[in-house]
């Protein structure tokens, strides 16, 4: 609000500055219908900006002037010598009342009333003299100024340009032997440089409220001019983005908050009727994702109709019925983008003013941005731009393949890798490669044959992190890191959806800034968990992957791999032992530390490090204290199941029996689990499956329990598990369900278990599988 | 009478509007684009600015420019700076315009990128207007 104010207070010194000669032409000539068109829009912009900023002094005295005025162009009223004196009586006293709130000075209202009053006299001469001017407040520096970009942009590319000069003259001066007294000169210019540069970027970044502080207004007014009760919230405002994109997304924006209150949200009778609240909800949330700006518009209406879309097309000739009937609905729906076409068959005040979601995905895909729909037909609508922080500062990362650089934003990297040495395996796996960090399998991309720029294997491994999944990508070398001002590429530069932009570095050769997940999309990636899947659809009874690795006891053990997140080194110091249990310190917070023998620990903390095993079920985290990493192994099918604590059986291994460390022990606690029935099958259902499947499983096949995502048409499963929040369809099929929930509260519901409690499960499935009759 | 600058591509005489034409520069260095479209000749820096250089014989579906040609027309196309290569520039002149004389259309890139054409000297100069030459994303097509 503070910002909006000074803003305002810095517009009408301006607009004031502006008028003052028209305000002298004006008293000279009160017919001149250009001046009174000049300062009736001066009145009415400082009305319109104090209803917003509360300012209910400057509002009533400027309506009041905006009335008068309003008469006069309308031909109601002769602008006379009186209207002139009590108009401009009141400009000055806005005038004075500006500069009070700029020094923070309240001045004395008494009369202002009399000064309204002055403009409703008609050809009488006013009693009250034009306000003197108040003396004696002493003018406030402005502490902004406001800027044309253009003249930033200058400002940018001059500074671009001093770089370029300054390197070049570095160049030539190292051609001939440097005095040193030229060297301190030159390092002192180029400090400098630096730091100018670093100040004039920032002068072009600005939050994101400034793109959202308008829409609180105008959400109000527009849901007040159709009638409706909207509720808008407003998250991640302060989320840097460039000036310059701000501006370019302001309009999108507006038209889709208007449209989501026009067509999207229903009048209030109508949300009742569907038994939603009367108040519908808009939602605008900023969030930086990677190398990209999300902004999400959601709300809580009627969503598309896009039944109603396929026929508009059809009737404005957009497409013909035939191409329409082979439509699947999200081509529908993305119909929207058409020109030419509105959802609603009347056009209305608001929305309606040709402007469509054509001309807002223009704009978006002009700066380089995405947009798309998530419509739930009756309950809402969310709306996702995605932009690139290009035109902004970025930190990156300057890699060598070949003999070209790319700059890829620093923040989708997690780590690199040198391809040397025992932390790395390439293996080829079908038609692509899988890199192996640590234990960790990663898909791999090679950056120099995939952009057809050189042969040769890669000696570092970058792993790009994306929202898909990460990547192993395979480069020459990483050079150094570097803040750059990333700009976008050219469309046909763009559109191969491998860059995300470029840049001008201090080199002065121009650069590309990769698009990681651009890259994986474009090379056909498929992530961890789409491999796996892949190879049980070939293999139904493939065995499960393993981490083989050296307890701190020396006894070799595995965990699935599916369990593992990674595997690192801690410090001692990290390692903390409170009311008899061990926790790591991982990023500022703790986790569970689970070990296998305590004094084997506390031999392995003597040394200083421990390696961990960072294990995680998506959602919680603890660690397993271990003396080494081994390999991957596959378990096989047959596990012996073991009766005591974490150790979820034993399996042979090459010959060697190993202990197989049952992750779900560590989520819980460890427990003693019951001998269940033989033979049952269980069907994983629902949203939790992929969980159930991944961390169920193994327990339940080692209590005697078969496992099936999909019920068989042959055989009902004898139980059901679902996720509690699941909703469960009771026509699938008769089979008893046993919920699990995700915390331990929710256990004491009937009927529902929580779901690391091992022993719990075993025995409910159990009696159900005794009452299921089998 | 409006304003062209005369060029010669792959030994055609070629006419720009002038007031399509930002300069005219003989570029430096290009760092290439891999995977673009073909007509991408690659990015190279001009003052502080980056510009897409545009193989020009390329956009009109001729053979390679050779790599040693640096010679540049400027322009500039929603927002972005492209460089299009060019074999030599002659001179600004003023011309008539003509429509182009009507022949079957061809789907030949050179009578795509035309918009009409101009006589010098009795020699005809066709008309290329830029924006037509600059290379779209594939990808927009979809």
């Amino acid at each position: 609000m503070d910002d909006l104010l000074q803003e305002f207070i810095a517009e009408t010194r301006e607009t004031l500055e502006a008028l003052s000669s028209e305000v002298v032409a004006w008293e000279a000539a009160p017919g001149d219908r250009a001046r009174l068109d000049a300062i009736f829009r001066f009145v009415h912009t400082v009305k319109g900006s104090c209803g917003f900023l509360d300012l209910p002094r400057l509002a009533r005295l400027s309506h009041a002037a905006e009335d008068v005025l309003a008469d006069a162009r309308d031909g109601k009223r002769m602008p006379d010598t009186a209207l002139v004196d009590a108009v401009l009586a009141i400009v000055d006293r806005i005038g004075a009342i500006v500069e009070g709130i700029a020094a923070n000075v309240t001045l004395d209202d008494s009369d202002d009333e009399a000064l309204i009053a002055a403009l409703t006299r008609v050809e009488e001469v006013v009693a009250t003299a034009p306000a003197p001017r108040v003396a004696g407040t002493p003018r406030t520096a402005p502490r902004s100024i406001r800027l044309n970009v253009d003249l930033l942009d200058r400002m940018m590319s001059g500074m671009s340009d001093m770089v370029l000069a300054r390197n070049e003259l570095a160049r030539r001066l190292r051609d001939d032997v440097l005095d040193p007294r030229v060297e301190a000169a030159l390092d002192q210019l180029s400090l400098t440089v630096a730091d100018m540069r670093d100040t004039v970027t920032r002068t072009r970044m600005q939050k994101v409220d400034a793109l959202f502080s308008a829409l609180p207004r105008m959400v109000r007014d527009t849901a007040a001019e159709l009638g409706k009760a909207v509720s808008l919230r407003i998250e991640g405002s302060d989320v840097d983005l460039d000036r310059e994109m701000i501006e370019m997304m302001r309009d999108p924006l507006v038209h889709i908050i208007r449209n989501a209150i026009d067509h999207g949200i229903e009048t209030p009778a109508r949300r009742r009727s569907l038994g939603k609240a009367p108040t519908g909800q808009i939602r605008v949330t900023a969030r930086q994702s990677g190398n990209q700006i999300l902004i999400e518009i959601e709300d809580d209406g009627a969503g598309i109709d896009v039944a109603r879309i396929a026929a508009k097309a059809v009737a404005n000739d957009v497409r013909s019925a035939a191409e329409v009937a082979g439509m699947t609905p999200a081509d529908k729906l993305r119909l929207v983008f058409e020109p030419g076409l509105s959802s609603r068959d009347t056009v209305s005040a608001v929305s309606g003013r040709g402007v469509g979601m054509d001309v807002v995905r223009a704009n978006i895909e002009h700066v380089g941005g995405r947009i798309a729909l998530d419509n739930r037909p009756g309950r809402g609508l969310t709306i996702t731009i995605q932009v690139p922080l290009t035109l902004s500062i970025m930190s990156t990362l300057i890699v060598a393949v070949a003999d070209q650089r790319f700059a890829i934003a620093r923040q989708t990297i997690e780590e690199i890798v040198k391809v040397r040495g025992d932390q790395v395996r390439i293996d080829p796996v079908g038609d692509i490669k899988v890199a192996t960090v640590r234990g960790r399998r990663l898909p791999m991309l090679a950056l120099a044959p995939f952009l057809a720029i050189g042969e040769g294997e890669p000696t570092t491994l970058v792993i790009v992190s994306t929202r898909e999944g990460d990547y192993a990508l395979g480069v020459d070398d990483v050079l150094d890191t570097e803040e750059v001002v990333v700009k976008p590429a050219a469309p046909a530069v763009m559109g191969t959806g491998l860059y995300a932009g470029q840049t001008l570095p201090d080199s002065g050769m121009p650069m590309l800034l990769l698009d990681g997940g651009g890259l994986a999309l474009a090379a056909g990636l498929r992530f961890q968990q789409d491999i796996i899947a892949a190879t049980e659809a070939l293999a139904p009874d493939a065995a499960n992957p393993a981490l083989l690795f050296e307890d701190l006891d020396g006894a070799r053990r595995a965990i699935p791999l599916g369990a593992i997140d990674r595997v690192e080194k801690a410090s001692a110091e990290a390692i903390h032992r409170s009311g008899g249990r061990t926790r790591l310190v991982v990023d500022g917070a703790t986790i569970p530390l689970h070990h296998g023998d305590a004094a084997a620990l506390d031999r392995a903390l003597a040394r200083g490090t421990i390696e961990v095993l960072r294990l995680t079920d998506g959602e919680a985290e603890c660690a397993y204290a271990i003396g080494g990493a081994l390999e991957i192994i596959q378990l096989p099918a047959d596990i012996s199941p073991a009766a005591d604590g974490p150790v979820l059986g034993v399996a042979v291994c090459e010959g060697r029996a190993i202990e197989i460390l049952d992750p779900l022990a560590f989520f819980l606690d460890s427990d003693v689990p019951d001998h269940g029935e033989a033979a049952p099958l269980c069907l994983l259902d629902g949203a939790g499956a992929a969980w159930m499947d991944r961390f169920l499983r193994p327990v339940l096949e080692a209590h005697g329990y078969r496992c099936t995502l999909r019920p068989d048409g042959d055989e009902a499963p004898a139980v059901r598990l679902v996720m509690d929040e699941d909703a469960v369809a009771a026509d699938r099929s008769d089979a008893p369900v046993l919920r699990l929930c995700r915390d331990r509260e929710g256990a004491c519901e009937p009927g529902s278990i929580y779901r690391y409690d091992r022993s719990a499960l075993i025995a409910a499935l159990a009696g159900h599988a005794r009452r299921g009759g089998r | 009478m409006p304003l062209f600058l005369i060029a010669c591509i792959a030994g055609q005489g070629v006419a720009f509007d002038a007031d399509q034409v930002d300069s005219v520069v003989d570029i430096g260095e290009i760092v290439a684009v891999p995977r673009a479209d073909p007509s991408v000749r690659g990015l190279t820096a001009l003052r502080s600015r980056v510009v897409t250089v545009v193989d020009t014989r390329r956009s009109l579906g001729l053979e390679p420019t050779a790599p040693h040609v640096r010679r540049a027309v400027i322009t500039q196309q929603d927002g972005h700076y492209y460089a299009m290569l060019v074999d030599a520039l002659d001179d600004i002149e003023t011309f008539e315009t003509r429509s182009m004389p009507l022949v079957a259309p061809k789907e030949d890139r050179w009578s795509r990128a035309a918009d009409g054409m101009v006589f010098r000297n009795g020699e005809p100069l066709l008309i290329l207007d830029l924006a037509k030459l600059v290379p779209q994303p594939a990808a927009m097509l979809a």
